[in-house]
């Protein structure tokens, strides 16, 4: 394990444990960019700098933000600060993810996985992404195309106002 | 160089604190933001397996990324819709408080 | 018509019955025309089916029978037969019948319950068609007992009356002791004979190898096994017909309209038992001088007789008459046992006609007399009825014997054969008393309401003698009473040969021989002798019933009570039949109430106690076993309800909890 991969690794997990724990919705939200600039970083530094800046562009830019304007519209202040930020079952949940953790964790160590690494000549390029999208994967990009419009139209419709 | 474990362990963690946040906060959006997190640490791992796989030429794990950030997008604009519509008929946003999920 | 279609003889008159009974009560005029136009009808086809006996050469019996149902190997086979008694008596039940129809019209034109009578008349003369052209003993005794149940009905129509609805009871009753022995005979005839088919080409019950067995097979005392089985059967027609002593019913059975007794007692239901044994004549013959014959003759000769000698003493206008149809029965009967069914059937169409006319001729008498029947105050009716009288003489000189009417020539041949019958004398001796009796009361009773003054104050002056539906039944019948007769000569005895199978043959010497000129003129003096004696006694001049008192009660009034009150058999059967009766079902009580009513208590409290075990085990065991389990269900429930609280994050909690599951799982499987 390298330093940097313990810095990266370190600061995703310092924004993912912050956004568990910070009473203010907006702090988590503030701490989850944190996360998605951690993990755009490794992304980078798996060789894929296409995907990271992607993961930066929609999430940090366009996802947060789109969140940020969600508690904005739904502030109410009383749960804000009088009542706990957890939920009442939350022992049980802490062991069923900590169970999950420690099923994953058990996988991975028992796993023939190979250590070695395959060396790569450029970093994934834009180019050949792309071409593999419009001949190979052309399919499930329109799919996807077509999804997301759905699911906008659909967004668009379940957030509109009660005409009633 | 960093080997794949490395990444495996760093994708589990992320995925077990984002159920462990779903589960546990009680605001919506935080919810929603801990399955974000867990797919996020899916993602993880599909890229850190295309990395580590026999075949880094093949671009496949990156082209699954790409249509899951794509589908996370779609989610979150939904999920995010329906918190709101949530918000507006219960004037909460609160999971706990909404029970009304049942037969 | 063939035989095939013979059914169609009592269908006609039943489905006007069913018709009838569809009808609203209103419809009286509708109802009368359906049920008599029917019974015309049945009427034609039944000279139809006698013209096919004649058509087929000498003698003809054609049948037709169907499977109605089996059981097993065995099938029940059921169907109607065609020879000349059956056309016989369907010519003579369907022909007064429907004139009896007719004269029903006119005579319950005021009656409330028209159709509902009309729809019981067609009933019964269905039963009594159906019963005629049976060629099945079970058929035939199906429609013994519809007839019975018909004329219950009939007989019992003004049924608020409460002496029709005893007189109904009664005959129900009666005619059912008799039934009794028909029924016994005939279980016992199908078990031996191992049939109940009439004629079955050579297998049926009065054919040949049957009645030859029958009659070789004796049981004890050394009675020959048919026999003992047409004694039983005797024993029902006797009940049918009115024979001493099972006639008790027949008088009472006057309280029905006059129509229905003219129906029952002149042609249909009293004939029946004739019929009947007229049918199962093989059977009776079966062994020479069967005992059964001699019953036979003995039981039609004792009625004859003594019922001609009842007559005198009655005053009610159709009591005597029922009493001389007992009587004519009697001679009938006698008849039967000494010279044959065609002896009997004889009488029995000659009989029909003339005491139907009777009857209607007393209808007539009734309605206009405001329904007075007591001859004691009836009188005079001569003048004012001019045609009913007329009609009525003609009846009741046939009934008497009056020289060349039909009751003449069917008696003398009566009295040809009881007076060679070789076992006795007597009977002979009886049926001439009888004979001579019978112009006494019949005398008697034409003097008694036809001359002399008018003593009935009630009389109609409205009512017409000569309309339509009265006059014309009358007329017809007084045709047949006259005309009949010749049918049967001695000399030229068409009827009988047609009835054997015969060709007659006119032979003149066989009435100027001297044993029937003998006859014909001991029956000559016997008719005319009564007659003369009567008027002698109560001819006007001499008695004058308004204020004297009946001639034979002031000189024998000891005999005359006797005769009056019928011999004081209803009486003694009170005394003794219905009081034992009584009596038995008295003891029946007592043995119930005593034992079987505490051995019932005993079973039921037994049961009792084992359906309580049952119940408590059932409470305790079964039902308790339930309950929790039940109740584990419901709880298992409840708390998988529970767990569906409708929050999102419970949910998404066990989809996690599953994760870990399915992961672990595969970490051991993976392991072991």
């Amino acid at each position: 394990m390298s330093l940097t991969f313990a810095i990266i690794a370190a600061i995703v997990l310092t924004g993912a444990i912050g956004l568990s724990v910070l009473r203010k919705t907006v702090h988590c939200v503030l701490s989850l960019t944190i996360v998605f600039f951690g993990l755009a970083m490794l992304y980078i530094r798996l060789d894929a700098p296409f995907l990271g800046f992607a993961l930066v562009l929609i999430y940090v830019s366009a996802v947060t933000i789109l969140i940020l304007f969600t508690v904005l519209l739904t502030r109410n202040r009383e749960i804000e600060t009088d009542v706990s930020p957890y939920s009442r079952g939350s022992i049980a949940g802490l062991i069923v993810g900590g169970s999950v953790f420690a099923g994953l964790i058990w996988m991975i160590y028992r796993a023939p996985l190979s250590r070695g690494i395959t060396e790569l000549e450029s970093p994934a390029s834009v180019k050949s992404l792309g071409e593999r999208l419009m001949t190979e994967y052309v399919l499930p990009l329109e799919v996807i195309a077509l999804l997301l419009t759905a699911a906008m139209i659909g967004a668009v419709i379940v957030a509109m106002k009660d005409p009633g | 160089m960093d080997s794949l474990s490395d990444y495996l362990l760093l994708s589990a963690l992320l995925f077990s604190l984002g159920l462990c946040v779903t589960l546990v906060r009680r605001h919506a959006i935080l919810v929603l933001i801990g399955i974000e997190l867990m797919l996020n640490a899916a993602n993880l791992n599909f890229i850190a397996f295309w990395r580590f796989g026999p075949n880094p030429e093949a671009l496949d794990g990156l082209l699954f990324v790409l249509f899951s950030l794509a589908v996370a997008a779609a989610e979150a604009a939904v999920g995010l819709a329906l918190i709101l519509a949530v918000y507006r008929r219960y004037s909460v946003t609160d999971v706990e408080n909404i029970d009304e999920l049942k037969g | 018509m063939a035989v095939e279609w013979l059914w169609l003889i009592p269908a006609l008159p039943l489905l006007a019955a069913g018709v009838l009974t569809l009808l609203p009560t209103t419809a009286g005029r509708a109802a009368s025309f359906v049920a008599t136009g029917s019974m015309f009808l049945s009427f034609v086809f039944s000279g139809l089916a006698w013209l096919t006996t004649l058509d087929q050469g000498e003698f003809s019996r054609t049948t037709f029978d169907f499977v109605w149902f089996k059981t097993g190997t065995a099938a029940l086979k059921i169907g109607w037969v065609l020879d000349p008694l059956t056309a016989v008596m369907l010519l003579t039940v369907s022909l007064v019948g429907s004139l009896i129809f007719l004269f029903s019209v006119g005579y319950l034109a005021r009656e409330e319950r028209r159709v509902t009578f009309f729809a019981h008349l067609s009933f019964f003369a269905a039963a009594m068609l159906g019963l005629v052209i049976a060629n099945n003993l079970l058929l035939l005794f199906v429609c013994w007992e519809l007839v019975g149940l018909a004329s219950w009905l009939l007989i019992g129509f003004w049924f608020r009356k409460p002496e029709a609805a005893a007189a109904a009871r009664k005959a129900f009753v009666v005619t059912h002791i008799g039934d009794m022995g028909f029924f016994v005979g005939m279980i016992w005839l199908a078990s031996v004979a191992g049939t109940l088919q009439f004629f079955d080409a050579g297998a049926g019950c009065l054919e040949e190898t049957v009645v030859h067995s029958l009659g070789a097979a004796t049981i004890l005392g050394g009675l020959a096994l048919s026999t003992v089985i047409t004694l039983l059967v005797l024993w029902g027609a006797m009940g049918k017909s009115g024979q001493v002593p099972l006639h008790v019913w027949l008088p009472d059975a006057m309280e029905g309209p006059t129509p229905v007794s003219a129906l029952i007692h002149a042609a249909a239901m009293v004939a029946a038992g004739v019929y009947l044994l007229a049918r199962l004549f093989p059977l009776l013959d079966a062994v020479p001088d069967s005992g059964s014959l001699v019953a036979v003759t003995w039981v039609g000769s004792l009625t004859a007789f003594f019922a001609a000698l009842v007559a005198l003493g009655q005053t009610d206008l159709k009591r005597i008459l029922a009493w001389s149809t007992i009587s004519q029965l009697g001679y009938m009967m006698l008849g039967l046992g000494t010279g044959g069914p065609a002896v009997a059937m004889f009488h029995l169409v000659t009989h029909a006609f003339f005491k139907a006319l009777l009857f209607l001729g007393a209808g007539s008498v009734i309605q206009a007399c405001g329904h007075e029947q007591d001859i004691r105050r009836l009188g005079g009716l001569r003048r004012r009825m001019p045609f009913t009288f007329g009609v009525y003489a003609i009846g009741m000189l046939a009934l008497a014997g009056f020289p060349f009417l039909s009751g003449f020539w069917s008696k003398e041949a009566i009295f040809h054969s009881a007076q060679v019958w070789e076992v006795s004398r007597i009977p002979f001796v009886l049926a001439v008393a009888g004979a001579l009796l019978t112009a006494v009361y019949m005398t008697r009773q034409m003097v008694y309401v036809f001359f002399g003054e008018h003593r009935n104050s009630s009389f109609q002056k409205s009512f017409s003698e000569r309309a339509v539906v009265t006059a014309v039944p009358l007329a017809a019948l007084a045709c047949g009473a006259i005309t009949l007769g010749f049918l049967g000569t001695q000399a030229f005895p068409l009827f009988q040969e047609y009835l054997e199978g015969e060709t007659a043959v006119l032979a003149w010497g066989d009435l100027i021989g001297w044993g029937s000129l003998g006859l014909i003129a001991l029956s000559t003096l016997l008719s005319v002798g009564g007659m003369a004696l009567a008027w002698g006694i109560y001819r006007p001049s001499q008695f004058d019933p308004a204020r004297q008192q009946d001639p034979l009660n002031r000189w024998f009034p000891r005999i005359f009570r006797w005769l009056e009150n019928q011999f004081f058999l209803d009486e003694w059967y009170r005394q003794t039949v219905v009081r034992g009766t009584c009596l038995a079902g008295r003891g029946a009580e007592v043995l119930d109430r005593l034992i079987w009513g505490p051995v019932v208590r005993l079973c039921a409290a037994l049961v009792q106690t084992v359906a309580w075990c049952s119940r408590l085990a059932d409470e305790q065991l079964v039902n308790r076993g339930f309950d929790r389990v039940c109740r584990a269900v419901r709880q298992g429930a409840a708390w998988c309800s529970e767990r569906q609280n409708g929050r999102v994050q419970t949910y998404i909690k066990y989809v996690g909890a599953s994760l870990a599951l399915v992961v672990w799982v595969l970490i051991l499987i993976d392991r072991s």
